[in-house]
């Protein structure tokens, strides 16, 4: 735990801890409750603990991809990465050029930034949102669409931007005579593309992608994976992916993070979470995922009752109630986050003991 | 691996020999609107027998859940049956001595939408599981609503508790008494994963989750023992570790009770897993037909192939990139000539596939294809 919190200043590390590479975001403890407010007097009665300690980091260039089911606060925690929410505790390191004059990066947190510093690190962070259609103003053109971050940011150039625009527009697939057309005269797939140019117009180092493909159709879904994949390499693009479906997770992600009613589970590489993970709960998903093969012999494991509730969750281990390997201890005492192997973190109290079973 | 295939195999062929349950034929829908008149489907041939799954994939407005409505003859307005038949093999609810194996064949789409027979089938006998779990909180009540009515529409009435719900439909469609009724709803309750059945089912629909509603719906649709279930997109909207809750009930139920499932997604993952025979849908049109092992391992239609490979699998990481289908649907006012998959289809050839239609071909037992590449 002593390595974690030594962490993060620094903007570039190889250190015992494992973690090689150029660190972008590092989040720590990261914690949003909302109050739940009863009666005339609204009197706070209880806390919905939405993200409850969120540790993660990201190095530059690399998908980490956020997954877990409906509500487990995932889109809550991405959110407050970026103070669209305010959190109730944590930080939040972002490597930033914004702040020093001459553009030198340097690692600074994010929950101590006034509004006005914070407003010109958001240049770099980006978002895509899950649904093409209400996250694009109708009453606005494309070109003005693109251009608004632009515009908010005082970077809009006459001429140039517009050049830009055009760019962008190719970049992503579109033509440049779709500029002066609104957004209902489009697909699905080609809204969600006008989305993804409007988050590289200003050059971000970071985009967080919040469900971006789970509205779209499969043929579809596979040619905006893939034009994430090239812009990604293309622009030196660092990704949170966030998404429920772990086939589409672990088809862009250099890591995965694991979430369960506000707590990220379990971290590792894509391809060592998938082989051996090491959270029941993170077995449990992955064998309910179903196989695109009628000759797979399903085995999945049967969780039983429901996901926890965030105002009211179970003692010690939140998954302990649904865990088929649930011991004392797990009832009693919350398990620690910790990193088990080089890069693969995991809290979970039998994490080493336990051996589960992955894909294959 | 290969005693698995045979298994699967042995299980899959059975199918040939079960009672035709419903035979659609050569049918024909379409939506007359200001633009001009959109083919939603058009020329569709399939069979489901008793005890079988019919999977029905394709994308969005490829004209799958219409063709799941036409068979209930709940097409919203203003679509029309304009051709073919859809052909019940309806054998008695509750039989007489002898009379077992009575069948009564009836065409649908000759049937009045608002009709006595077509109300009896229609959530009872043909039970349906429909996508929009929130849609079905609408509180469309008159007063002369029949709770029956409204949950066979998928509807839950916001004003009365779960349980009396579930109940009246069930003793719409079942010989039961009251307290055996409200036993069979607790019971589906549970089998569909709703937590604590016995207090649940004294709530109402509005102290439920989104994922819950959706829940207990299933367990409407399932609790009459219906003899076939139409589920459009019926998990789309739940979590993983639920839907495969689901889907193992709705395999059970089948088991027990021999139900035919025809079942409608875009998600190839969960139709591997559940069909025994799909029609892979495009534009309205069937592309191709086939046995779910010969789908999967032996497509043929240019269409299915790129379907199969633009979606992501676990497993080992094999290239960076999912093959994907250039382009985008056409418009449905303005299809293209020829073959409609033209435009997209990597196997394009020039002055045959946008010149000719092409014909609903037999490459093998049991699967069709329409694509000018296996014509004479």
């Amino acid at each position: 735990m002593s390595s974690t919190t030594a962490q993060g200043t620094k903007a570039t590390t190889s250190t015992k801890d494992g973690r090689i590479g150029d660190i972008l975001l590092d989040v720590k403890g990261l914690k949003k409750y909302f109050p739940i407010q009863r009666g005339f007097l609204r009197r706070t009665v209880g806390y919905v603990k939405a993200v409850d300690d969120v540790s993660l980091y990201v190095r530059s260039g690399e998908t980490l991809g956020l997954v877990g089911e409906s509500g487990c606060g995932k889109t809550t925690a991405s959110r407050c990465i970026i103070r669209l929410y305010e959190p109730t505790a944590g930080q939040v390191f972002f490597k930033t050029r914004a702040l020093s004059p001459d553009g030198t990066p340097k690692m600074v947190n994010l929950l101590e930034l006034s509004r006005e510093e914070m407003n010109r690190v958001r240049q770099e962070i980006a978002m895509i949102f899950q649904d093409p259609i209400n996250s694009l103003n109708p009453r606005m053109t494309v070109a003005d669409i693109i251009a608004e971050p632009m515009v908010i940011h005082g970077k809009y150039v006459k001429g140039e931007s517009e050049e830009r625009i055009v760019e962008l527009l190719r970049r992503v697939g579109l033509r440049p005579d779709h500029l002066r057309r609104y957004p209902h005269e489009f697909s699905g797939g080609q809204r969600q593309r006008i989305g993804i140019a409007r988050a590289l117009a200003l050059n971000p180092s970071l985009v967080l992608c919040d469900e971006p493909v789970s509205a779209l159709d499969v043929s579809i879904q596979a040619q905006t994976l893939n034009l994430l994949q090239d812009l990604q390499e293309e622009f030196k693009l660092s990704y949170i992916f966030v998404a429920h479906d772990l086939s589409v997770v672990q088809h862009i992600s250099d890591r995965i993070a694991v979430m369960y009613v506000g707590k990220v589970v379990e971290m590792a590489s894509s391809e060592e979470l998938y082989t051996n993970p090491m959270h029941p709960y993170t077995e449990a998903l992955l064998s309910a995922v179903p196989k695109p093969d009628p000759l797979y012999k399903s085995d999945r494991i049967i969780m039983q009752g429901d996901v926890a509730d965030p105002s009211n969750p179970p003692s010690g281990c939140y998954f302990h109630p649904r865990c088929q390997y649930a011991v004392d201890l797990c009832k009693q005492k919350a398990p620690e986050f910790r990193e088990v192997k080089p890069d693969h973190w995991v809290a979970c109290h039998r994490a080493e003991e336990l051996k589960l079973r992955g894909v294959y | 691996m290969t005693t698995t295939l045979e298994t699967q195999e042995a299980k899959r062929s059975h199918s040939d020999t079960r009672p035709l349950l419903l035979e659609v034929q050569d049918l024909k829908v379409e939506f007359n609107i200001r633009g001009g008149v959109v083919k939603a489907v058009d020329g569709l041939t399939f069979d489901v027998k008793r005890g079988q799954t019919m999977g029905i994939i394709g994308e969005s407005g490829c004209g799958k859940s219409v063709t799941a409505r036409a068979i209930l003859r709940m097409i919203p307005k203003p679509g029309k049956i304009t051709g073919g038949r859809i052909l019940y093999y309806r054998r008695p609810r509750h039989p007489k001595p002898g009379e077992e194996d009575k069948v009564e064949v009836i065409d649908v789409t000759k049937l009045d939408p608002d009709g006595e027979v077509i109300r009896q089938i229609r959530g009872g006998e043909i039970a349906m599981i429909f996508q929009e779990p929130m849609s079905s909180l609408t509180p469309v009540y008159t007063a002369g609503t029949h709770i029956n009515e409204a949950v066979t529409l998928h509807r839950l009435l916001p004003i009365k508790k779960l349980g009396e719900q579930m109940a009246e439909h069930i003793m719409a469609y079942r010989h039961v008494t009251k307290e055996e009724a409200r036993a069979i709803a607790v019971e589906m309750l549970r089998r569909v994963g709703i937590p604590k059945p016995e207090q649940r089912v004294d709530s109402y629909p509005h102290q439920l989750s989104g994922g819950q509603r959706q829940r207990v719906m299933i367990a409407i649709a399932l609790s009459t023992e219906p003899a076939m279930l139409i589920a459009d997109e019926p998990t789309t909207a739940l979590d993983v570790s639920i839907e495969a809750q689901i889907l193992d009930l709705m395999r059970d139920l089948q088991r027990t009770t021999n139900m035919a499932i025809m079942f409608i997604t875009h998600n190839l993952g969960v139709i591997a897993s559940m069909a025994d025979e799909i029609v892979v849908m495009y534009m309205g049109k069937q592309v191709e037909r086939a046995k779910v092992v010969d789908l999967f391992y032996n497509p043929k239609h240019p269409y299915t192939k790129a379907l199969l490979q633009s979606v992501p699998r676990l497993g080992p990481k094999t290239g960076q990139r999912l093959a994907s289908i250039e382009g985008m649907v056409p418009d449905p006012l303005n299809l293209p000539t020829g073959c409609v998959f033209h435009p997209r289809c990597p196997a394009f050839m020039a002055g045959k596939c946008d010149k000719i239609v092409p014909r609903w071909t037999q490459v093998g037992e049991n699967h069709w294809v329409r694509c000018l590449l296996y014509e004479e």
